[in-house]
């Protein structure tokens, strides 16, 4: 039980950012002082406190925290579904949310690791100049199998935010069924994602 | 007749003078068992409905040792469960001018005259109590908007004294009391052992002391002794085959206990319920009931004019026979369920049924209520309609016809609820005492939840304080295991040709023909001479496949359809001795010269309990005395 | 109409078990589902087979006792129907019909189609009940119910405990049941005083028992033949987390 209130509360730790994410992104349509201003913004962000960058690591922080409790929780309540079966059934019926949960997280999470290598190290890049986002970010896009690639994963983001902020408004014990305000985020979240790169290979980002 | 009189007998346990205070005077005389030695003491529940259930939780919250019994797989399933309309009690709380006294009166009435005075009133005392306790369990009774009780009326009352929970009020009284037993299992005082079945009584040094049951799982048979034994184990209407009883409701218990030595009264009291969807074919496995509240606002009709093949929308009202309506006109469509269903068995005989049944028709009701105030109130009802055939009520009259739903006879019992072997107590539909020869509808639930909550729980101890009963003699316990090995093994053995849902099937037909709305001397006659046929052949040509050490539903079929071969036959006995009609009993031979049924309270005006011997049937008299209300002519129009 | 059917058999608990395929003739559309498995049980006990076990009992949709897997899906294709309520009207006679038991760790099978479904009152058991002694308690009118609460416990208390919620949930939950039961109680004034108590014991006694955990899925509410919908669970769900007493 306590595993679905772990995967709700980090499911919506991870939401939130998502949402701070898809926001910044679209910034790249402001140009590129806009989005890189933005960059710089964070890194100095109550720097007296914590120093030049040091806002930036506390959330990266708190977000591989959230990923990893998410992962895990995750991995926990598969594998007790997966003994409460032992013996399958013959014949199947119906695409279940819990498998598109499943290997869409899967496939979240390997984007995350390629996006990270990509634009925050850079290693993955063309450009690959750190705080040159804006650069970065045209120098990535333009290449057709990394659009086709980040379409994926955020269309799978989208699935998975889909379903998982309404389970986890149901497992946090939220009376109305959340349905439609589920479907709105993921929505506008797939739609914010997805505009940045097909800009990029359109020509309208340079 | 084959049978012979013995001597008469006597409920000796009913205290005499004022009705108002028996209850209050016996339960005063009763002795207690103290605490202490209740925890010493065990009792045996077969049965987990309602009596059952509420008989062992009670047992328990008191502080015995309980062990309970069901046949499935878990206690909340028993077949109480099905009850749709409600449960009666004298609240009085719609103001209508109900009363202790009014239900009494109803009850009795109900019965035709054939129901002991001491045990009705005091049902009818404790009724409001039984809601008190149920809304303390947190059963979901329905409610008005000012968040009180709603209440509703049911056939044979005039006021509006029915508690429900939508169509479901079983269900909902059975989880109560589900849940209660499954408290004290929690707790450790109950033993619960579902998928058991009981196949004899264990009676030692004159007591019952225990029983030998089948495990349905595995096949193995085991004996349980205790210091008293409650059979809660519900009626025996599947004699008939198709019946609104579950599949596996069966008369085995109190059949087997029977042939132990406790009598059997009333045998023939079978309640024809009018309201059910009519038979479909010849694989039909059950009968579903359409609860008795749609008589509340549907309307009973035919077509006037036999074989009218107009569909129900074309006939006009003047070629409409509303017949309940027509020949009972105080009481109309709520009429009681024997006036109905044999009602409803004339204007069939006549000709005039459509498609094995007759209409039940809400157009009236929806003109006048709305389509929503219908659905609130039968919804759930009209759906299992539609699903069942196909049509849908809401736009097409619905059709019905009578069938077998609730067994008035049973065990005998005492105002204590013990029958005549001292340590069995018989509660619920199981024993014979409250009903006489018709009950009322909502009364059955009201009866089972008495007797388990508030009855049986106040006057075992009077028996229990008599113990400690001492071992329980090996060679009782060693004869009786014997005898369930040799009837599992002998039903194995046939290995014949035809199987026990062909015999049960022919059994049914039989009854349904003979002993069923309408009973004949001749038809009887006929019945008591093909049914020892029928069981010979039985024991000659049954097949039952597979083994008796593990999970055998055949077998299981095979035992039960064995002994309603054996108990139809007392069942028409007992009809062709009670030579007069009354309530759900109706002779041909009795009647008025407008078909109402007619009683003979000069002859007939007790209660007939029946010994086994092996041989010839004996016949004991309980002769019924009314001090309260007056046998009269039972007459509802 | 004549069907084929392949129908799980399975000895015993310890059997490893295999779909047996019949063809059963002679079926008409308006026999229930129970009644077309009546007449092949009748044909193969007088060709010397054993009868195929599956649990019934009311057949008329309230006691919770039929349960199949029917192609699939709990309690066949028609909504919110028992499989003992379920018409042969329903089925094409072209196609095969795949019967199967409730498959779940805590519902181990016992034979053929029956499996033992125990852990359910295990469940209740632990928690699901009201603690009052039988003419302990006050007059029924003494507390005034809101009718759309009374209503909403009735909703919840419709579950009949079939466990078709567990055989349809992708991960083995009994999470519907459990949630129906402890919404049903606290719902009303009785249920108040054990209200978080006994969420908490009846979702902790459900995952002991082995059912899997709930992630909304949501197939449990469209298997359920009372039509029981998810929104219990939130409630459940609500009681467990943030109404300790």
């Amino acid at each position: 039980m306590g595993r679905k209130a772990v995967m709700a509360v980090t499911g919506i730790v991870l939401l939130a950012y998502v949402l701070v994410h898809m926001a910044a992104n679209l910034k790249a349509f402001a140009g590129r002082e806009s989005i890189d201003g933005y960059g710089h913004f964070l890194r100095e962000f109550l720097e007296p406190v914590f120093g030049y960058g040091g806002f930036v690591w506390i959330v990266r922080v708190v977000l591989l925290a959230a990923v990893v409790l998410h992962i895990a929780a995750a991995v926990s309540l598969t594998r007790q579904a997966r003994k409460a079966r032992p013996i399958p059934y013959a014949v199947k019926q119906g695409g279940y949310a819990a498998r598109t949960m499943r290997w869409g997280g899967v496939i979240i999470a390997l984007f995350v690791v390629y996006h990270i290598l990509d634009l925050t190290a850079g290693v993955l890049n063309p450009h690959g100049v750190p705080g040159e986002i804006h650069a970065s970010v045209v120098a990535g896009f333009s290449r057709w199998y990394v659009v086709a690639f980040y379409t994926l994963a955020v269309v799978s983001l989208g699935f998975h935010i889909r379903h998982g902020m309404w389970s986890a408004l149901r497992s946090l014990g939220a009376r109305t069924a959340a349905q439609p305000a589920a479907l709105a985020v993921a929505v506008a979240i797939t739609v914010g994602f997805l505009s940045v790169p097909y800009a990029v290979l359109l020509g309208v980002i340079r | 007749m084959n049978y012979t009189e013995g001597t008469p007998l006597r409920d000796t346990r009913a205290p005499d003078g004022p009705l108002e205070t028996r209850w209050e005077r016996r339960r005063l005389a009763a002795r207690l068992v103290s605490p202490a030695n209740r925890r010493r003491m065990s009792v045996i529940v077969v049965g987990t409905g309602l009596a059952g259930a509420s008989a062992a939780a009670t047992l328990a919250e008191l502080g015995y040792q309980v062990l309970s019994f069901c046949y499935q797989d878990s206690p909340r399933r028993a077949h109480s469960v099905a009850a749709q309309g409600g449960i009666n009690a004298a609240k009085n709380y719609a103001g209508d001018g109900d009363s202790t006294a009014r239900l009494f009166h109803d009850t009795i009435k109900g019965g035709d005259f054939r129901a002991r005075e001491s045990n009705v009133y005091r049902l009818t005392e404790v009724s409001g109590a039984i809601i008190d306790h149920c809304v303390a369990q947190g059963v979901p009774f329905a409610r008005e908007y000012g968040g009180l009780l709603d209440t509703r009326s049911f056939g044979g009352a005039q006021v509006s004294r029915t508690f429900y929970a939508r169509g479901q009020t079983g269900q909902q009284l059975l989880l109560g009391a589900y849940q209660a037993l499954a408290r004290q299992i929690h707790a450790g005082r109950v033993v619960s052992r579902p998928r058991t079945e009981m196949l004899d009584l264990v009676v030692s040094d004159g007591r019952a002391r225990g029983v030998v049951v089948r495990d349905l799982v595995t096949g193995e048979i085991t004996t349980h002794t205790a210091d008293a034994v409650v059979l809660a184990t519900g009626g025996y209407g599947n004699v008939f085959h198709l019946s609104t009883n579950a599949k596996g409701s069966n008369a085995t218990a109190i059949w087997r206990a029977h042939k132990r030595g406790a009598w059997f009264a009333n045998p023939c009291f079978t309640q024809i319920h009018p309201t059910c969807i009519p038979v479909g074919g010849d694989h039909q496995s059950k009968l579903t009931l359409m609860s008795e509240s749609l008589r509340n606002d549907g309307r009973v009709w035919v077509p006037a004019r036999p074989g009218d093949p107009r569909r129900p929308a074309e006939i006009p009202e003047s070629e409409r026979d509303y017949f309940l309506e027509r020949r009972y006109p105080r009481f109309g469509n709520l009429v009681p369920r024997d006036i109905a269903a044999r009602a409803t068995k004339a204007v069939c005989d006549e000709g005039k049924g459509v498609g094995r049944g007759v209409y039940l028709d809400f157009a009236d009701a929806i003109a006048r209520l709305g389509r929503d105030v219908i659905a609130e109130r039968y919804g759930n009802l009209f759906e299992m309609y539609q699903r069942i055939t196909a049509e849908d009520p809401y736009s097409t009259p619905m059709r019905i016809y009578p069938a077998v739903h609730y067994t008035m006879g049973g065990l005998w019992v005492d105002y204590d609820l013990r029958s005549t072997i001292p340590g069995l107590f018989v509660v619920g539909e199981a024993n014979f005492s409250d009903h006489g020869a018709n009950r009322l509808g909502a009364s059955a639930l009201m009866q089972g939840l008495a007797d388990g909550y508030f009855v049986l729980p106040a006057v075992i101890g009077d028996y229990l304080a008599d113990g400690p009963f001492g071992a329980v003699s090996p060679e009782a316990v060693d004869e009786a295991e014997d005898s369930v090995h040799a009837t599992v093994a002998a039903l194995l053995a046939v290995n014949g040709d035809r199987t026990p849902e062909s015999f049960h099937r022919e059994l049914g037909r039989v009854m349904w023909d003979h002993c069923g709305m309408e009973r004949s001397a001749d038809g009887l006659a006929e019945a008591l001479k093909r049914i020892p046929d029928l069981r010979a052949d039985f024991w000659r040509r049954v097949k039952v496949t597979g083994s008796g050490s593990a999970l055998n539903q055949t077998l299981e079929h095979a035992g039960r359809v064995a002994d309603f071969l054996e108990l139809a036959e007392l069942m028409c006995l007992d009809a062709l001795h009670r030579a007069e009609s009354c309530g759900g009993h109706f002779r041909a031979e009795s009647q008025t010269p407008d078909g109402e049924a007619r009683r003979d309270d000069e002859r007939f005006a007790y209660v007939a309990a029946w010994e086994h011997t092996g041989g010839t049937p004996v016949l004991h008299r309980e002769e019924l005395a009314f001090t309260a209300v007056r046998p009269s002519e039972r007459s509802y129009r | 109409m004549k069907y084929t059917l392949r129908v799980w058999r399975q000895n015993g608990p310890d059997d490893r078990g295999r779909l047996v395929e019949y063809t059963v003739d002679g079926i008409t559309p308006d026999m229930s589902f129970l009644e077309m498995l009546d007449v092949l049980n009748e044909r193969l006990l007088l060709d010397g087979d054993e009868s195929i076990a599956f649990d019934h009992d009311c057949r008329e949709g309230i006691c919770g006792m039929c349960g199949l897997m029917i192609n699939g899906t709990a309690h066949g294709p028609q909504k919110a129907t028992t499989t003992c309520q379920l018409h042969m009207r329903e089925f094409d006679p072209r196609k095969p019909i795949t019967i199967e038991p409730w498959r779940a760790r805590p519902f181990p099978v016992v034979r053929d189609l029956v499996v033992d479904r125990s852990a359910l009152d295990r469940v209740i058991e632990s928690g699901g009940h009201v603690g009052v002694h039988a003419g302990a308690a006050p007059d029924a009118h003494a507390v005034p119910v809101p009718k759309p609460d009374a209503d909403r416990a009735f909703a919840a208390a419709a579950c009949i405990g079939c466990g078709a919620c567990v055989a349809a949930c992708p991960n083995g939950s009994a999470m519907l049941f459990t949630a129906a039961k402890a919404v049903h109680l606290a719902a009303l004034p009785p249920g108040q005083p054990e209200r978080g108590t006994r969420a908490l014991t009846m979702v902790q006694t459900q995952d002991d028992l082995g059912f899997g955990g709930c992630t909304q899925a949501g197939e449990c509410a469209t298997a359920c033949p009372k039509e029981i919908g998810t929104d219990v669970i939130a409630l459940l769900n609500r009681d467990v987390l943030w109404k300790v007493d």
